[in-house]
């Protein structure tokens, strides 16, 4: 039978692919033609959404972005297709491999998923001792993906080698960034992927149990997640036998309570236990005292996301994309003012300026970009003049920011400077867990500085450099440490715009 | 001990309570599910969770207020909410959100006089790319414009 996909991504639907598929679904029946509609997650091409893909002799012929008074047109093949999914050139240019099934399955198959290589990793992982399921990830260079980039088989070796009559895997799905989506797109697109990688890092740890904290803000994730987990339970992929291994792992779907800071693992871990998302204070390590003071491993989505993929084709084959010891690849998020927005997923090392001009294609008014900020509202603000830096974690921070997340804001040169700096500020007072003074206050005294000098008081930039240095000193978590970096990036690499003098531009 | 509540809820809200019993840390699953039946948090609530849980009703209100989604007294029957974040600004949000919230005559976080519909700010829904974004009562709006927000709010009787 014919098929139709629809993504089901919240993206999607908020661009209007719900009601595409309720048109699609009466026109077939008015045509009297038969169908089967897809509700696929998103390839990611999301100035495409709703992207509809007409399957027909095994090639699967791309239209969109498509609106739901169009389908008749549609079917009627009056409407000209894209060609291929594979060949547009901004999927065409990509390595997928933690987003490989991502938009291609029908998320909540079983049967669909181990026909694109599903649970290859996990039956290769259950045949191995821990130790070398250890050592596989250890291998392949694979990073933290959550914003940090600690080498995800470190963390592991600790919570494998720590003895305890309970340890646990904690899926960090908090993506509180401004900027970044693939973690979503991945639970609505291809949660099995979650699923498998948890159920790998359980059998490498010892941990039976885990959870994935979802933030509230993102109801369909939620409900694919909760979705995928009952199918996989039901077919024995979670449970007491884990794909016939003999060795049990099971995993709840928890819900936060809107509060970015509970993205901070020891936060979020507090927040598991039904307490206030309060940072704790490190050591003792998560890795030796985490959920219930047991062991536990905290992971990023995408980092668990990519575990099935480097046991299905290897840790050399992971490795052998990057640069230097930024290994593999990257769902780069491009977002904001920009032509071509979405998900990008390439090996580390693409120049940020080639992501920005020739993959995004610019901004979507037209006008000139004035800066990007990566890594989400603790990333710093990059201006063109800093667009030759390659896409890795060191090349980020020996030019004084971060990747974070990856999530990439393009901003174009309508973009007040003064009044992003002034956000950074507001945003960390609003979400402070309030431990810290320099966080909890500095973070106010900073919206009031910076007001003084957007109303032309320059003396008082001195005052916001000190005040940032205090912050990042004084502040436990990079919530309070990394503000002043959008905050000082914005200043330094737009001094005119907060009425600097020759003389502060050069004290900074 | 005195009770700042109707009776009538008590037996249904000890029923939530119970059933979420058997998690880990089940607090917070169980404001959610409170909040999910009553559209806040109500205070009947208070006592029955710190007994069942064996916490004071200091923690608890601690644990309350921490999180922005938790709410102690009823919300509005509608809930509009707009994204503030960078990438929303990035395509104009901050414009955005100030037209509809003059238009609509609301502050954030306040509530309109008959009670059925209140604008929030919300910090990243996840449409980055298609931004602005924002949600009315938990459905999505992508590339949101006034226009588009105004006809949501109309097609809801709002
Ligand atoms: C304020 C703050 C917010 C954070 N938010 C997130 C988040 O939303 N998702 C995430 O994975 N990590 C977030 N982190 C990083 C986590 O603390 C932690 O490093 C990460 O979950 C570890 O997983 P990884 O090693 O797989 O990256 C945040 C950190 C801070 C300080
Ligand atoms: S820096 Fe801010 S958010 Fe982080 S622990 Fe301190 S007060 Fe809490
Ligand atoms: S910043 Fe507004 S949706 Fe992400
Ligand atoms: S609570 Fe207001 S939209 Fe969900």
């Amino acid at each position: 039978m014919k098929k139709i996909y629809v993504p089901r991504d919240a993206a999607a639907k908020a661009l209007g692919s719900d009601e595409v598929a309720t048109a699609l679904a009466h026109a077939l029946a008015a045509r009297g033609e038969e169908a089967q509609i897809i509700r696929n997650g998103s390839r990611g091409m999301i100035w495409l959404e709703p992207l509809v893909e007409i399957e027909e002799n095994g090639t699967r012929l791309a239209y969109g972005p498509i609106a739901a008074d169009q389908v008749d047109d549609l079917l009627a093949g009056k409407i000209t297709s894209l060609g291929p999914v594979e060949d547009i050139p901004f999927f065409a240019k990509q390595n997928r491999l933690t987003f490989a099934r991502c938009g291609l399955i029908d998320p909540l198959s079983l049967a669909d998923y181990r026909a694109h290589g599903g649970l290859m990793g996990l039956s290769r992982a259950a045949a191995m001792s821990a130790a070398d399921i250890v050592a596989e990830v250890t291998a392949s260079g694979l990073r933290g993906r959550g914003g940090a980039g600690f080498p995800t088989g470190i963390k592991w070796k600790t919570v494998a080698e720590a003895s305890a009559s309970q340890k646990y895997i904690v899926c960090n799905a908090d993506e509180g960034d401004s900027g970044t989506f693939a973690d979503r797109m991945i639970m609505e697109g291809d949660p099995f992927c979650l699923i498998e990688g948890m159920a790998i890092a359980g059998l490498a740890t010892g941990a039976t149990r885990g959870f994935v904290y979802i933030r509230s803000e993102y109801p369909d994730a939620i409900e694919v997640m909760e979705a995928a987990v009952t199918i996989a339970r039901a077919e024995g992929v979670l449970g007491a036998d884990v794909l016939g291994s003999g060795k049990a792992f099971d995993l709840e779907i928890r819900v936060g309570a809107g509060a970015y800071v509970c993205g901070e693992e020891t936060s979020l871990l507090n927040s598991l236990e039904g307490k206030r998302g309060v940072v704790r204070a490190k050591p003792p390590l998560p890795a030796l005292e985490g959920f219930m003071g047991r062991p536990t491993v905290v992971n990023n989505v995408l980092s668990l996301a990519t575990i099935p993929v480097i046991f299905e084709k290897g840790a050399a084959h992971y490795a052998s994309f990057g640069l230097g010891r930024s290994k593999g690849t990257m769902p780069i998020q491009i977002a904001g003012n920009v032509a071509r927005g979405g998900l990008f997923e390439t090996a580390f090392g693409m120049p940020l300026g080639a992501l920005v001009n020739e993959i995004a294609g610019g901004t979507a008014t037209g006008r000139p970009v004035k800066a990007v900020q990566v890594g989400g509202p603790l990333g710093a603000y990059m201006p063109p003049s800093k667009f030759d830096t390659p896409f890795a974690y060191e090349e980020f921070d020996g030019q004084g920011g971060l990747i974070g997340h990856a999530g990439v804001v393009v901003f174009d040169d309508s973009a007040d400077m003064v009044q992003m700096a002034r956000f950074a500020m507001e945003f960390c007072a609003v979400e402070s867990c309030g431990k810290c003074t320099p966080c909890r206050i500095g973070a106010v005294r900073g919206v009031e500085t910076i007001d003084r000098i957007a109303a032309g008081d320059a003396t008082a930039i001195p005052l916001l450099t000190d005040l940032c240095e205090t912050m990042k000193d004084g502040s436990l978590c990079a919530l309070g440490g990394f503000t002043p970096y959008p905050v000082m990036s914005a200043l330094q690499n737009f001094p005119d715009e907060f009425g600097a003098t020759p003389a502060d531009q050069a004290a900074q | 001990m005195p009770r700042d509540h109707t009776d009538a809820h008590d037996p249904e809200i000890t029923a939530i309570v119970m059933r979420h019993m058997g998690l880990e840390g089940p607090l917070l699953p169980i404001l959610h599910a409170l909040q999910g039946e009553f559209g806040y948090i109500p205070d009947a609530a208070r006592p029955i969770i710190c007994d069942a849980l064996n916490i004071t009703r200091a923690e608890l209100h601690g644990v309350i207020s921490f999180y922005h989604d938790f709410r102690s007294a009823p919300a509005a029957k509608h809930c509009l909410k707009i994204c503030r974040a960078e990438a929303c600004q990035a395509v104009g949000g901050k414009a955005l959100s100030e037209r509809v919230l003059a238009q609509l005559g609301l502050d954030w976080g306040a509530r309109r006089a008959d009670g059925a519909l209140m604008v929030e700010p919300v910090y990243c829904l996840g449409l980055c790319a298609c931004a602005p974004a924002a949600m009315l009562d938990g459905k999505l709006i992508a590339r949101a414009t006034v226009e588009k927000i105004t006809a949501r709010l109309t097609e809801a009787g709002l």
